[in-house]
């Protein structure tokens, strides 16, 4: 059976477990017809040019995994933040694991997708927050309609979230091929401050599929700082799609580092409602084999005096392929936007490929908007220089693509996380210089 | 020290250098002068080892071994050092980090031990100052942003740190202001020692009033036409290089 097929009666199976008289339910009903008559994303559209599902849609995956897990915290130790103190949300195969994670509602609620969705007392937060900003895009709406589990986050007004929340997704391999679909809903009130990490990470060689849907509310100056660390084995690919809504005074920035998996498409986009808003995008893309990371970011000025920073990096050797799709949208209201955005690659083989396709629309005629994109060799020049000073080839080579990753990780507030990251950085480039940076 | 033997060499198979000779000695100080276009910069990037250029005839022979084939690397290792006329920005390093990089290579090269930390921190604070050069200066990223003056003194610095047998400077006056000039030949004065040489290569005589040459050159189409003492630097200064050439053609 076809994948949209199964899916399809999937959805009538699901539909059997869930309270059906929900108002969520006509969400999840439009969602799946929306799924229905358009189906999954092709080469045909102009957002998904470069990159094909084709490879991934064939598996049979298991839509609902079987409930049993018996993974330990030995086994997910080394995908966490372990050395500093964070509240963490686990899913082992898309299902909560209560043993594994440490939830609060204690000033604030880091929690579950599924009881805000279900409990009354949640319900005019998630008539409120829920599917507001998620756009309609079919892989989007596929998530709604099963749209049932994830992490839910709140934080009130002018609270401070006290530890970083961590949000994890693990697959284990009891099924032959799974597919997963979290939903994550995450409100930072007026005034709130939070620190949130996300990973999906496979425990298995069989093949996983996620496709994940993040809706963020940073209200009026509130601070939301958030990092995707996307590491995973080459069976595993992932759709991220992560909408995040800011309202005046706030300030949103995103890390998104790209080392691992074999399909990656993370469409991230931002939508200011407000003045003086900052949002930041960076990445770091280090690729080998044949994987494949495409980045589809959107940034849409709507109001004046406000900023945007983008900055992501790719690094990709064999046969890997990078895809930057960078589009800036500035209203003919929003004046003094100031709009960067910087994509840079050095292509290490031959066979590897990178596609940087930058697109601003501006109708305001007082902007400072700048772009620029570049794809490239290692620099000649300062390989020669850093060799005339005694550093051998192999070492300068490393040397030089570390600098030149390294460089977006200036702006990681949280400096465990910072750490990690440059190590894996100087790992994947076989880098042993002896310091830091 | 420094043997170079009927050095032909050539990039993208044009000839660029036709057959130089030229020998330094230990304690000496040598200048090569010559118009645009002479090969003054080649001969400096074929001595440190630039792989564009092919070296199609002659050799190069340092310290008694015959360094044609070595890699850039390898002649750092072995204390040869070129001031670049146009040193290259690196994000992403920091001129401490380079430079601490860049003595534990070439000592691990020699067969020695890193050098310990506070050793190191001792020397860039000792060297840095002999060049005039802001703390500051020193975490930012690798000539990223620096002023042509700031980019030669940190040129310079490297030297002092790597201490080389053979110093060449590539127009390292070049574009500098006279305050800068000075700071900078300065520290090139006081790191000559009886057992280094160094080779200047210059458009100007000005420099050349501020480290005085034991030996100047002229170099003309690839060749070394004529050699005297600093004397020649400023005959050259005052009758430019169309005499020289009317020489060449004469003879």
């Amino acid at each position: 059976m076809k994948l949209k097929d199964k899916l399809m009666s999937s959805y009538l199976a699901f539909e059997e477990q869930v309270d059906i008289d929900h108002d969520i339910h006509q969400v999840r009903d439009e969602a799946i017809k929306f799924f229905e008559t358009t189906g999954f994303p092709t080469k045909k559209l102009e957002a998904w040019k470069y990159t094909s599902l084709n490879s991934i849609l064939k598996e049979d995956y298991s839509i609902f995994p079987k409930k049993e897990d018996a993974i330990d915290y030995k086994d997910i130790k080394k995908y966490l933040i372990h050395d500093i103190d964070t509240y963490t949300i686990v899913f082992v195969d898309g299902i909560y694991s209560s043993h594994l994670s440490r939830t609060t509602h204690d000033k604030l609620d880091a929690c579950l997708m599924s009881s805000a969705l279900n409990k009354p007392k949640y319900k005019p937060v998630v008539d409120k927050y829920f599917n507001k900003i998620a756009p309609k895009e079919s892989m989007v709406a596929l998530n709604t309609a099963f749209a049932n589990e994830g992490a839910y986050i709140r934080i009130p007004k002018n609270v401070a979230a006290e530890k970083p929340i961590q949000i994890l997704n693990f697959s284990t391999g009891n099924e032959s091929a799974l597919m997963i679909q979290p939903r994550n809903l995450i409100i930072a009130e007026e005034g709130a401050q939070v620190q949130i990490i996300e990973r999906h990470q496979s425990l298995t060689e069989n093949p996983v599929l996620t496709n994940s849907v993040t809706e963020v509310f940073v209200e009026k100056n509130a601070n939301v700082d958030y990092y995707k660390i996307q590491n995973d084995k080459t069976s595993a690919s992932l759709i991220d799609n992560t909408y995040i809504k800011q309202s005046r005074d706030s300030v949103c920035s995103m890390h998104t580092f790209s080392f691992g998996g074999k399909i990656t498409r993370n469409n991230l986009n931002f939508y200011q409602h407000g003045e003086n808003i900052n949002s930041i995008l960076k990445g770091v893309t280090i690729l080998e084999g044949k994987q494949h990371v495409d980045h589809n970011t959107l940034v849409h000025h709507t109001q004046p005096n406000c900023e945007s920073h983008q900055d992501y990096k790719g690094i990709f050797s064999d046969k890997s392929v990078g895809v930057f799709n960078g589009n800036v949208y500035v209203d003919r209201i929003a004046q003094k936007t100031d709009a960067f955005q910087s994509n840079n690659n050095i292509i290490i083989d031959d066979t590897a490929t990178c596609n940087s396709k930058p697109q601003l629309e501006i109708f305001a005629d007082d902007v400072k908007c700048s772009h620029g994109c570049t794809i490239g060799q290692l620099d000649n020049e300062a390989l020669y220089y850093l060799r005339s000073r005694g550093i051998p080839k192999k070492e300068a080579r490393a040397l030089l693509m570390f600098a030149f990753a390294n460089n977006v990780l200036d702006s990681v507030k949280i400096p465990e996380i910072k750490k990690r990251i440059t190590k894996q950085i100087a790992l994947k480039l076989g880098v042993e210089l002896g310091f830091n940076l | 020290m420094l043997k170079i033997q009927n050095l032909h060499a050539s990039v993208e198979g044009e000839e660029i250098l036709k057959g130089i000779n030229l020998e330094i000695n230990p304690g000496e100080v040598h200048a090569i002068m010559g118009p645009n276009g002479s090969g003054k910069s080649t001969l400096a990037s074929v001595i440190a080892g630039n792989e564009d250029f092919e070296v199609t005839q002659g050799d190069i022979i340092f310290e008694k071994a015959n360094i044609s084939e070595l890699s850039p690397e390898e002649r750092a290792h072995r204390g040869i050092f070129l001031s670049f006329q146009y040193p290259v920005e690196i994000p992403g390093v920091s001129v401490t980090n380079f430079i601490k990089t860049s003595i534990n290579q070439v000592r691990k090269a020699r067969g020695e031990k890193d050098m310990p930390a506070n050793e190191m921190l001792k020397k860039i604070r000792e060297k840095s100052a002999l060049l005039d050069m802001d703390r500051k200066f020193l975490s930012r990223s690798l000539n990223e942003g620096f002023s042509g003056g700031e980019k030669k003194r940190n040129e310079i610095f490297q030297m002092a740190m790597l201490e080389p047998k053979l110093a060449i400077l590539d127009e390292t006056d070049s574009g500098l202001d006279i305050d800068a000039l000075r700071i900078v030949s300065d520290g090139v004065n006081r790191l000559k020692t009886k057992d280094n040489a160094t080779l200047v290569i210059t458009h100007y005589q000005r420099l050349l009033d501020y480290v005085v040459p034991d030996v100047v050159h002229v170099l003309l189409d690839g060749k070394i036409v004529k050699s005297g003492d600093k004397e020649l630097a400023k005959e050259l200064e005052e009758r430019g290089y169309d005499w020289l050439k009317a020489e060449q053609v004469n003879a």
